[in-house]
């Protein structure tokens, strides 16, 4: 059970093969072993939202999933996110609205809403704060992410239109 | 946005064209934060770095009789297992007290404890391994024989002669006492209806997302410490970390990158950090470490946890007579260093009644020991527990007499015309506009409207309620806060401002960032004074080797004192400039201007030469100017608040909102500020501030306590039991401002950073009496959880 095992995963579309202890959570391989450190780890027991990545699609808490639990699977962090140009918008809007104050939740603030506005082209703001709910900002006060949200589902659905 | 009176100088520096001041602009540098490629401390790895976790008292109070790590240190992957005793010889204890705070006494506190552990939580022995996880198995070998002591939880309970003292030298448990009688309370109360309460606050903590973190670096060889934390004031770490190591100033580094929320949780000085700083020195190599959440829990500083009496007379037409508090706080057993853990205390007596106009107030608070973790100051300071005590009051005197909340207001705000004058307690005003301020917040909540819908409501069995509180806000603080009772910690700030040789300009302030928009504000101020746009402006903050010196980021000081020692810095770059563009020019400096990136024509506006032209003719053909000309194109200049010790501001928050009488819940429908800060240099940071600390307030309004048992065992330290704000349960806050700028300064800013947390749990609190007012239940707790409000309502 102590001993190093193997894993092969795809991190950002980069394959990664790697030896890990089974007890090492997903967090903390992207963080330690990627350096991957845009994923933050706040509470480490799943509440704070601050470790929010996808794997195959689907945003989870990093801090609860074993690497172990991620063979085979593709997962995407707020690097993957960016570099591909997929929340671009999104991250614009966070900056006009000055949506961030410290930046440590921003990344899973980011990766939380994108979900939402994939499932819904255009939440009011009561989905919008029910979605992010599971977030934990300290700086904002949530107020200016909610209408940077709300601003870029607007702007996707006028484009979409 | 109202203004109620004009900067000094109406064509300041501040009103030149394409000025920054007054606008909305996008902070510089947010795309680094919002790309996941922020640098926070908990990101920092360096070759060699070690680990350090520390094995935790589970106990509140106890004597260490023998701790054995024999099998710990035969773990795989430790480095070295240290305790109290062993670290002792590279770190020295420290005291925390302040002169200025007569009778404020603290015992002897260790980095890692020494024989003694006084609250649940203290560290007993460091693990420093290759890997944190490595740190942590072998921290399960370390036994450690506890003898365990009575504990002192109870606040009431410490001041009970029969009460086992915690620190024997000192006495008894009573860390500080202050008393304030001022005008004739007695007289003023004999003629007057009397209402009297217990106001009772929740012990609660700054749960910033990113923990305390530290990397400490000595280099044996250069015989220097470098220290990279998340810390709010890096000169005052520089200080201490060389006080009590041995070191010259001159021997420590401290650096500050990104940090993931401070709200002054990261603006004192830990155990164990100092133990980290001690540890990279006996081990002579890195050691990084990052509190995890349940030690957050227990270790971060907690705040508020009074109880306090207050009184207030008012006459039957409104008039308020007097206010009168019996203040008690408990602050775990150690008065926390360097800035003590009386402060919050002091401010409570200097701050209940200020924004109103009885001469009339007497006060006592107190201050004990308790075997719980360390309590300290918090964002806005003192300021939640006047105000909520004091607008307490003000409501509960306004149904007394059947008066409306505002039209008591009305009748008792200092008059804005009054200033400069001075509060009972001695606070000296500049000028507020309490009147101002509220007059325009009716105006945003529409007032009458809401208290019609309120009633229709009623009728259909519907409580909801309407809270106002008025407040002041201490800002801008001068030496009169720590300095002067012999605390190295600065109350002036630096800038150094300087023209690169293309024309760019490199800034470096003693202010720090934690996300308020410190590197935005100095930006701002730097390109409007200047003349040059704020892509050009390059802003160097949290590092003592890079910085001028200065006090940093807290109290609301950042913009207010930081940001006028960087208008004075670039002001004299400009006149620098404009006498090396004079010579260049055969011109004179009053003939010319700079503007867009280049030196015009004052006149017409006609350009002379582009700033990125002037910087190379300086650096690289100084040859070609005129001789006798020794440009210098760096300027630096310091600022420090001299007539006020503290540039207070005010405002008025108000709360609508539901109360469900089934359940206990309260459902937040809607929140207005107004705001005085002075002159605004960015409306949407000011804004953000302000709801981000309304957030903050409301949270220990409604959710946030430490829950201690009678043994001193904290049972809630996790976010799961812990309840903070989340974006479900909050509500749109709108902001405005009335806008008195302080004349002590160019700049006229003064601080926003408190004004948020101040008001809003008072608000709320007398919104939840004003909708169950009807039945006859008044509630002066906080957090105003279910039970709470079930239990007023006589339903549990």
């Amino acid at each position: 059970m102590n001993a190093p095992v193997p894993v092969s995963l795809l991190v950002n579309g980069e394959p990664i093969d790697a030896f890990v202890l089974p007890r090492l959570n997903l967090a903390d391989f992207l963080r330690e072993n990627l350096k991957l450190t845009g994923t933050h780890i706040g509470c480490e027991h799943g509440v704070c939202g601050a470790c929010t990545v996808r794997i195959d699609g689907e945003i989870v808490r990093s801090c609860l999933v074993l690497t172990v639990q991620a063979q085979g699977a593709s997962v995407e962090t707020i690097e993957g996110l960016s570099d591909s140009g997929e929340i671009a918008d999104l991250q614009a809007a966070f900056r006009e609205r000055n949506a961030l104050q410290c930046g440590y939740c921003t990344p899973g603030m980011l990766i939380t809403a994108q979900d939402l506005l994939k499932h819904v082209s255009v939440p009011d703001r009561r989905a919008i704060r029910e979605h992010l709910s599971g977030n934990y900002c300290r700086c904002t006060g949530y107020q200016a992410i909610v209408d940077a949200v709300e601003a870029t589902a607007m702007t996707r659905a006028e484009r979409g239109a | 946005m109202t203004v109620t009176r004009a900067p000094a100088d109406a064509l300041s520096v501040l009103d030149r064209p394409n000025s920054y001041i007054g606008k909305t602009v996008p902070r510089p540098n947010l795309d680094r934060l919002l790309q996941g490629r922020g640098q926070y401390v908990s990101d920092l790895e360096l070759p060699r770095m070690a680990h350090v976790v520390f094995l935790r008292s589970p106990h509140a109070h106890a004597k260490i009789a023998a701790i054995d790590a024999d099998a710990a240190r035969r773990m795989p992957g430790v480095v070295s297992i240290v305790t109290g005793r062993e670290l002792e010889a590279v770190i020295t204890p420290w005291v925390g007290v302040l002169s200025h705070l007569k009778g404020l006494k603290s015992a002897p506190q260790h980095a890692i404890a020494v024989d003694r552990v006084c609250w649940q939580g203290e560290a007993v022995a460091a693990i420093v391994a290759t890997s944190r996880a490595a740190a942590e198995d072998a921290m399960e070998h370390i036994s450690v024989d506890y003898e365990e002591l009575e504990a002192v939880t109870d606040m009431r309970a410490a001041l009970d002669p029969a009460a086992l003292v915690i620190h024997a030298a000192l006495g008894d448990n009573l860390a500080f006492e202050r008393t304030l009688d001022a005008g004739d309370v007695d007289h003023a109360l004999s003629g007057s209806e009397l209402v009297e309460a217990d106001f009772v606050f929740g012990r609660h903590t700054g749960v910033t997302l990113e923990s305390r973190a530290v990397v400490a670096d000595w280099n044996a060889a250069e015989a220097r410490l470098t220290i990279y934390q998340g810390t709010q004031a890096p000169h005052m770490v520089q200080n201490i970390a060389a006080l009590h190591l041995g070191l010259r100033e001159a021997q420590v580094r401290v650096v500050c990158k990104d940090v993931g929320g401070s709200f002054g949780i990261k603006v004192h000085i830990y155990a164990d950090e100092m133990a980290t700083y001690a540890l990279s020195k006996l081990l002579r190599r890195p050691v990084k470490f990052v509190a995890d959440r349940v030690e957050s829990f227990n270790t971060d500083i907690h705040a508020r946890d009074h109880r306090c009496r207050g009184r207030i007379g008012v006459r039957p037409d409104g008039t308020i007579t007097a206010f009168e508090i019996d203040d008690l706080t408990g602050i775990g057993p150690y008065s926390m260093y360097p800035r003590t853990s009386a402060i919050e205390a002091n401010q409570v007596v200097n701050l209940v009644g200020g924004p109103y106009a009885t001469a009339n107030y007497r006060a006592r608070a107190r201050v004990v020991f308790q075997n719980k973790n360390v309590m300290c100051q918090y964002r806005a300071v003192g300021h939640p527990i006047a105000c909520s005590v004091t607008e307490g009051l003000v409501d509960l005197a306004a149904a007394k007499i059947g008066m409306d909340p505002v039209e008591i207001r009305r009748r008792n705000l200092i008059a804005d015309d009054a200033y400069p004058c001075a509060s009972p307690s001695g606070m000296k005003f500049e000028q507020l506009s309490h009147h101002a301020s509220l007059t325009k917040l009716l105006q945003m909540m529409d007032y009458d409207a809401l208290r019609a819908e309120q009633a229709a409501l009623r009728a259909r069995n519907v409580h909801r309620g309407i809270g106002i509180a008025s407040f002041i806000e201490v800002t801008n603080p001068s030496a009169a806060f720590y300095g002067v009772g012999g605390a190295k910690i600065s109350s002036q700030d630096g800038v150094a401002v300087r023209l690169d040789a293309q024309g760019s300009v490199i800034c470096q302030t003693s202010i720090t960032e934690q996300g308020q928009g410190s590197e935005s504000l100095t930006a701002q101020i730097v390109g409007s004074v200047l003349g040059v746009s704020m892509e050009r402006v390059r802003v160097i903050l949290g590092d003592t080797d890079h910085t001028p010196y200065g006090g940093g980021t807290w109290a609301s000081r950042g913009a207010g004192i930081g940001g006028e020692a960087a208008l004075q810095a670039a002001k004299a770059l400009r006149q620098n400039i404009l006498n090396v563009a004079a010579a260049i020019l055969q011109s004179t400096p009053a003939e010319l201007d700079i503007v867009d990136n280049g030196i015009v024509n004052a006149a017409d506006g006609a350009p002379r030469i582009e700033l990125n032209e002037l910087a190379r003719i300086v650096y690289f053909r100084p040859d070609t100017l005129p001789p006798g000309i020794q440009p210098e194109l760096m300027a630096t200049r310091h600022f420090v608040p001299r007539q006020y010790p503290f540039a207070f501001t005010n405002g008025v928050q108000a709360s609508w909102l539901e109360v469900d009488t089934e359940t206990g819940f309260v459902k937040l429908l809607k929140h207005w500020v107004v705001e005085d800060c002075g002159t605004i240099i960015n409306p949407q940071l000011v804004d953000e501030q302000i709801r981000g600390g309304v957030v903050q307030g409301l949270g220990a309004a409604l959710f946030e306590k430490c829950i201690y048992d009678e043994r001193g065992q904290l049972t809630n330290a996790n976010m799961a039991d812990y309840l903070v704000p989340m974006s479900g349960e909050m509500p749109d806050i709108e902001v405005g401002h009335v806008v008195s700028p302080t004349q002590e300064s160019e700049l006229g800013a003064k601080g926003a950073g408190e004004a948020g947390t101040a008001g809003a749990a008072a608000a709320v609190a007398n919104a939840v009496n004003d909708a169950l007012r009807p039945l006859d239940a008044t509630i002066t707790e906080i957090p105003l959880t279910p039970q709470v409000i079930l239990s007023a309502l006589g339903r549990i």
